[in-house]
């Protein structure tokens, strides 16, 4: 059994990128159970959905607390926010982005200034990537969850023609382009 | 066999087709709001429409039963409460095509004011309640709910809760049944409810549920999994899969329909085992009827697990002392992130006046509601949707009683003014009181994902409809004379208007009107900055709350890819500080508003 966490802030594409994510297992021929909480996200709330799967059957769909193997977080503190659930072995993904809440910017919390430190400290590997201002030089940021998916795809164990078949499928005609050299890039990140 | 992920509300939605249902309705509600979305994918087959609150709703599924058509209505758990009287009605008079009742509860309250568990309506109303575990189980019980439905005369609830409408595992998609013949057969004695009627009735469904407890125990989904010990576990909804990450080699009793309960095949199940779990969420309803079954076996229930919050395998682990969830980073340091009204709302300006003027503010639920947090803080209650103005109306009439008044106002939107509050403003009118009432009309429900309703000029089915203008209703209805409407990006003339309303001494309404600004494109929003040379830091504008403003070097700073341009900001700043940039040239302030004003275009 494996599981996956996906996180970030409201509007950043998190749920997208879970489902795309859930779609690829299921292609690739594995139990899937995938979890997410709506409501209040979509006003600039934390998200977070998660994915487990295993050749036999899956039961309940949530992380459990140091139990986790992948955290793909879509925003820094977002990150550290879901560290407990990451097991021993777990590996950490982030994009190398800062989204202040509201209540950083108008200056009744502060920021916190070692999140990268405190990552290290309990993930076995940690990879930081660019990838929102990759997709910028794409030439839309809303690409980022896609370049993120294509960082976890190199980490993880299915056939890339996979992830692209389903990129192709699921996503607006319009986007198809965008939504590939985003992947590729991330893909690639890491090599 | 075709597969698909689905989620338990998309799977309840495939449910309804396959099960040869023809009439869909609902009022919105997390969890369950994507159920009828996802119906309204088969509008040829299944005709689905918005309510304008629970109680319409059901009532409006039961008239489709009465045709022989097989009906669905979905609502959030405090919808129910909303929808009970007609609930327990329809219990009595039983149905003609099958009708189910989706009750989607809230276990760890993820987007409600409560924790309710509505099997103890299922039993207060004397209907079978089945309560999925996955999304499969979601769509067969849909299927199998109609059934029972038709062959024992009687409403059958759907309980889903919050993890099973929203997450998702694979269905197997099946064909469409053949839908029954729809005729309306005159039946008053049926369904004409008079005491004398219902004395008569009251006794066939204590039948009836005599009958669907023998039902229960031979019904396929409530069953027996062997074990390799002598721990038993009772089990129902989603706590079904949790409690078997956890307990590996427990014999199980996998519970389907709770309610009316397999008693016959609990107590050949406790024959095997010493020592029974039951793990179900919120409240003791398996554990209640186990007990009575069986008082002599040793029974774990909510004496030792929470009757509050979901039943997760970490809750059951810490709970039994075989997981240690002390957290390795302590995360209650970190800034929290609360939800946020969105750059550009139409009500952020209604609320900064408010908490100017320090008006008392009695609240509802909606997006609004975010108005009611810091820095806007302009709210003072928030009790249940409609309440805002009936609640403010008690505070008026006690104080007035009393000798005294406060400056208050009642905030509601527009799609919680149609839901309930029209009928608080008719008690303020018939009872003589002097409430100001503001209407936030964003001209969409948008706190659920932004659903059409009565006042948007479309059906949930995308046709064209007649808009109900909530100011005319008022206006030429209710005849309420001050009766006004006011742009929500208009900072100056909000304030000029709610300074004269609170004042007056007669009811007032004001109704402002603005799209929600997510029903824009954003690409081709032009963003406005802040002259740093010409910010004095007086923070005026961080008061707004909007997320687009933040600060740099002391000064406001606006993030050019949150802003839609609203020019709100720079209506409250002193010294013209905010302006446009010239991105995209499209305006949102500009956009007509015209026709969502009386005697508009439209
Ligand atoms: C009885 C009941 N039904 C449904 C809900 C879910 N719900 C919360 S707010 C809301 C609608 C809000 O729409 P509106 O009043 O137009 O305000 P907006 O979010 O658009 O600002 C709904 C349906 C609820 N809380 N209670
Ligand atoms: S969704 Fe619309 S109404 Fe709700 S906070 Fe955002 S702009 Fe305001
Ligand atoms: S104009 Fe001002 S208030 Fe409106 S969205 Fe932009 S920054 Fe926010």
């Amino acid at each position: 059994m494996k599981s996956i966490i996906i996180c970030g802030v409201g509007g950043q594409g998190v749920l997208t990128a879970s489902n795309l994510l859930s779609d690829v297992l299921l292609e690739a021929g594995f139990n899937v159970k995938k979890s997410e909480v709506h409501g209040m996200s979509q006003r600039g709330g934390d998200v977070i959905a998660t994915i487990k799967y295993d050749e036999k059957e899956v039961l309940s769909p949530l992380p459990s607390i140091n139990n986790t193997d992948y955290i793909l977080s879509f925003e820094k503190l977002e990150a550290l926010r879901n560290i407990n659930y990451l097991s021993e072995n777990g590996v950490i993904m982030v994009n190398d982005f800062v989204w202040e809440p509201l209540t950083v910017a108008s200056g009744f919390a502060k920021y916190p200034e070692d999140i990268i430190e405190n990552l290290k400290k309990y993930a076995n590997e940690l990879i930081i990537i660019p990838a929102t201002k990759i997709a910028r030089e794409l030439g839309n940021s809303r690409a980022t969850n896609v370049v993120l998916i294509g960082v976890l795809a190199s980490n993880m164990d299915i056939n890339k023609k996979t992830w692209t078949d389903i990129i192709k499928k699921k996503v607006p005609p319009k986007f198809i382009d965008l939504n590939l050299k985003a992947f590729e890039k991330g893909y690639n990140y890491n090599k | 066999m075709q597969k698909e992920l689905l989620s338990g509300n998309e799977a309840v939605a495939r449910g309804a087709y396959e099960a040869g249902i023809t009439f869909a309705s609902a009022y919105p509600g997390t969890p369950s709001t994507e159920i009828l979305e996802n119906i309204s994918k088969y509008k040829e087959d299944i005709h689905c429409q918005w309510g304008s609150n629970e109680k319409t709703a059901l009532e409006e599924a039961l008239g489709a039963s009465f045709t022989g058509a097989r009906s669905i209505v979905a609502m959030k758990h405090v919808g129910l409460n909303v929808a009970a009287d007609p609930l327990f009605s329809a219990s009595y008079i039983g149905t003609t095509g099958g009708f189910i009742i989706v009750s989607a509860d809230d276990p760890g309250m993820h987007s409600s004011q409560n924790e309710q568990d509505n099997r103890n309506y299922a039993i207060a109303a004397k209907i079978p309640v089945l309560e999925p575990s996955d999304s499969q189980e979601a769509k067969e019980f849909v299927i199998e709910g109609i059934k029972i439905s038709e062959e024992y005369n009687t409403p059958v609830m759907l309980r889903m809760t919050t993890r099973v409408d929203h997450s998702k595992s694979s269905v197997e998609l099946g064909k469409r049944a053949a839908t029954p013949e729809i005729e309306y057969k005159k039946d008053a004695v049926k369904r004409m409810l008079l005491p004398a009627r219902a004395r008569v009735k009251h006794v066939e469904v204590e039948k009836r549920q005599k009958k669907l407890k023998e039902f229960s125990t031979k019904f396929k989904y409530n069953y027996i999994i062997k074990g390799n010990s002598k721990i038993g576990v009772v089990a129902s909804g989603i706590s079904f899969q949790y409690a078997r990450d956890v307990f590996k080699d427990a014999w199980f009793l996998k519970i389907s329909m709770p309610y009316p309960f397999p008693e016959k095949l609990f107590l050949e199940f406790a024959k095997n085992v010493d020592k029974i779990y039951i793990i179900e969420e919120n409240d003791p309803i398996i554990e209640n009827f186990a007990r009575l079954a069986a008082p002599e076996k040793e029974i774990i229930g909510k004496d030792l697990f929470p009757l509050n919050g979901e039943m997760m395998p970490d809750v059951i682990l810490s709970t039994l002392g075989k997981k240690d969830l002390t957290p390795k980073f302590d995360i209650s340091t970190l800034p929290i992130r609360p939800p946020s009204l969105c750059a550009g709302c139409p009500h952020t300006a209604t609320f900064y006046n408010l908490n100017l003027q320090k008006v008392y503010v009695t609240g509802d639920i909606g997006c609004y509601t975010l108005g009611g947090l810091p820095p806007l803080n302009a709210m003072d209650t928030c009790v249940c949707m409609g309440a805002s103005i009936t609640v403010g109306f008690g505070i008026e009439k006690a104080l007035e009683k009393a000798g005294k008044k406060i400056k208050q106002a009642a905030i509601i939107g527009d799609s919680t003014f149609f839901h309930s509050g029209i009928t608080g403003l008719n008690d303020i009118i018939y009872n003589k009181g002097r409430s100001t009432v503001i209407i936030l009309d964003n001209s969409i429900t948008a706190m659920t994902g932004h659903q059409d309703n009565p006042g948007t000029g479309k059906t949930l089915m995308q046709e064209e409809t007649q808009k109900i203008d909530i100011a005319k209703l008022i206006k030429n209805g209710l005849e309420l004379k001050h009766t006004y409407e006011v742009d929500g990006y208009d900072v100056k003339a909000i304030k000029e208007l709610l300074k004269r309303e609170l004042e007056r001494d007669e009811p007032s309404v004001i109704v402002v009107k603005r799209p929600c600004a997510l029903l824009f494109k954003k690409a081709q929003w032009s963003p406005m900055q802040v002259d740093a040379e010409k910010c004095i830091k007086c923070n005026l504008c961080l008061k707004l709350g909007c997320p687009a403003i933040t600060t740099k070097n002391e000064k406001a700073f606006i993030v050019e890819d949150l802003c839609t341009g609203c020019t709100v900001c720079s209506q409250v700043c002193p010294v013209d500080a905010i302006k446009f940039t010239d991105k995209h040239g499209f305006h949102i302030h500009d956009t007509s508003i015209q026709e969502y004003l009386i005697g508009g275009k439209k």
